[in-house]
């Protein structure tokens, strides 16, 4: 009888680990306000900055970010890329734009997408605006913007 | 080789739980403290280097998210080590050793409360054969007392004794989490938890962070009146295998120890990073320290175990005693890994 066996090719060891996540005190700020369809960041008390959404800190300066600011649901495209693969587990059907969105009065852009313009007509530069979901639907996350849309239509 | 020194430390409040504090509100404090106490700020800082473990809260990149807390335009040299600060420190210490830095920050911190701290402290362990079986940390460390007690060498009212004295110490440290005055008969008469230990024997789960400035021979003097120069540092490690070791010896810490030098002199006093009280006792062993040198005066790791930085906290506490003038020369202890896996020892002087 030879000795001959099966390579192990793998094992199997689910790992499970639940854990209570917190937002830290800047982002809950900043998920209660989504929740009521407000936009809230923080502004830098030394360089002015405001921060969407907010850490708590500012990243330029090293301290603490406590003034609330209410920004507007427009803002500016600063960059995009058109995704034409699917992403495992994400339910949005390509081709869709990812955006880096610079909402007015912030410093710092957030990413989100951008809908209801043909693929070829985005570009840098163009305004866009937050398409909100039907209110009932708002919970406490960003997804209660579905998409931002160029401001009046493509 | 140049000298450096250890010229600012702050510990942050040690709490059972933080709150909804993120990592950079964490870190925020003591980095601004430390930055005071030294009077730099972080343009004047060559290197920053930080110790945490994104496992404990649960957050992907939660060390970068630490980062958040630092002035950081203009870029900053900056590193990370997935372990406790005080491997950060020595990574920081390289730095000006060779002569890349004159001042860097340091800092470690670790939010233990989001999650299940024994079990995720499993993940550390051999992927293959250890963590198919969930072997938590509690129960490693209470194998290791068990060995110890079967052993003859340590008794359960040694144990004891160990924690009296550090809750005791921690009465004169502010951010403890433990501390409080205790007899061996009341702990004695407590049930074993996970036997042998008792909920006593074990470290509190602590949420909170550390941070520390160090500095070259040639800058040192400028910012402090008396920096706790390092003298001495030297890590070592052993199989991850436990099966494999000796659970009552600890050859790594003898090693370093030597290697560190800790018998060049007298000890005034040392901090040793032993989370469970029977470490403690194979620690003081292992590194020769009599019955008369004082022991985790600031309280412990029993007293509060800020997970990625208790390590850092034990060398920052010998060092405060030095910049405060009350010692002259001290024994640091931080480990990392289960029952006592890999240890670094630093020796400090005035």
């Amino acid at each position: 009888m030879t000795d001959a066996r099966e390579p192990v090719t793998g094992i199997e060891v689910p790992i499970y680990l639940q854990y209570e996540f917190t937002a830290g005190a800047a982002l809950t700020r900043f998920l209660a306000g989504i929740r009521e369809g407000r936009i809230m960041g923080q502004r830098c008390p030394r360089c002015s900055s405001v921060y969407v959404p907010p850490r708590g800190s500012c990243s330029r300066c090293g301290i603490p970010t406590e003034e609330e600011v209410q920004v507007p649901d427009q803002g500016v495209i600063e960059s995009f890329t058109i995704v034409h693969i699917p992403i495992p587990g994400n339910p949005i059907k390509p081709p869709f734009i990812a955006a880096n969105i610079l909402l007015d009065g912030t410093d710092m852009a957030c990413l989100h997408l951008v809908s209801e313009v043909p693929t070829e007509q985005v570009h840098v530069g163009m305004r866009v605006q937050a398409v909100w979901k039907p209110r009932e639907e708002w919970d406490y996350t960003f997804e209660n913007i579905a998409w931002f849309k160029p401001v009046g239509g493509a | 080789m140049r000298d450096a020194a250890i010229i600012g430390y702050v510990q942050g409040p040690q709490q059972r739980y933080a709150g909804a504090a993120n990592e950079s509100e964490l870190v925020m404090p003591v980095v601004r403290d430390v930055m005071a106490q030294v009077g730099v700020s972080q343009s004047d800082i060559d290197f920053t280097c930080s110790g945490s473990c994104d496992y404990l809260q649960g957050a992907a990149f939660a060390f970068v998210e630490g980062l958040s807390a630092l002035a950081t335009v203009p870029p900053i040299k900056e590193s990370h080590v997935e372990m406790d600060a005080a491997w950060a420190l020595y990574e920081a210490l390289l730095k000006i050793w060779i002569g890349e830095a004159e001042l860097c920050l340091v800092y470690g911190f670790g939010k233990s409360s989001p999650g299940e701290l024994r079990t995720v402290m499993s993940l550390q362990l051999d992927p293959y054969f250890h963590v198919p079986l969930w072997p938590d940390a509690v129960s490693l460390a209470a194998l290791q007392a068990r060995a110890l007690l079967d052993s003859g060498a340590v008794s359960e009212r040694d144990m004891a004794e160990v924690v009296v004295r550090s809750r005791a110490n921690a009465q004169s440290n502010p951010c403890a989490q433990l501390k409080g005055s205790t007899s061996v008969e009341q702990l004695l008469a407590e049930p074993t938890f996970v036997s042998p230990l008792r909920r006593h024997d074990c470290p509190p789960i602590t949420d909170g962070a550390s941070a520390m400035i160090i500095a070259s021979a040639d800058v040192a003097a400028r910012y402090c009146k008396r920096p706790a120069w390092v003298r001495g540092i030297d890590h070592r490690m052993e199989t991850g295998i436990l099966g494999a070791r000796d659970l009552t010896r600890s050859p790594s810490t003898r090693l370093a120890g030597e290697k560190a030098g800790v018998a060049r002199g007298k000890v005034d006093l040392a901090e040793l990073h032993a989370p469970f009280s029977h470490q403690e006792i194979i620690l003081r062993r292992e590194l020769g320290l009599g019955d008369d040198v004082p022991v985790n005066l600031s309280g412990g790791a029993l007293s509060g175990n800020t997970m990625m930085a208790a390590g850092l906290d034990r060398i920052g506490h010998v060092a405060a005693q030095i910049m405060a003038g009350k010692a002259d020369r001290g024994v640091a202890h931080a480990t990392s890994g289960p029952c006592l896996q890999q240890n670094l020892v630093a020796v400090l002087e005035a």
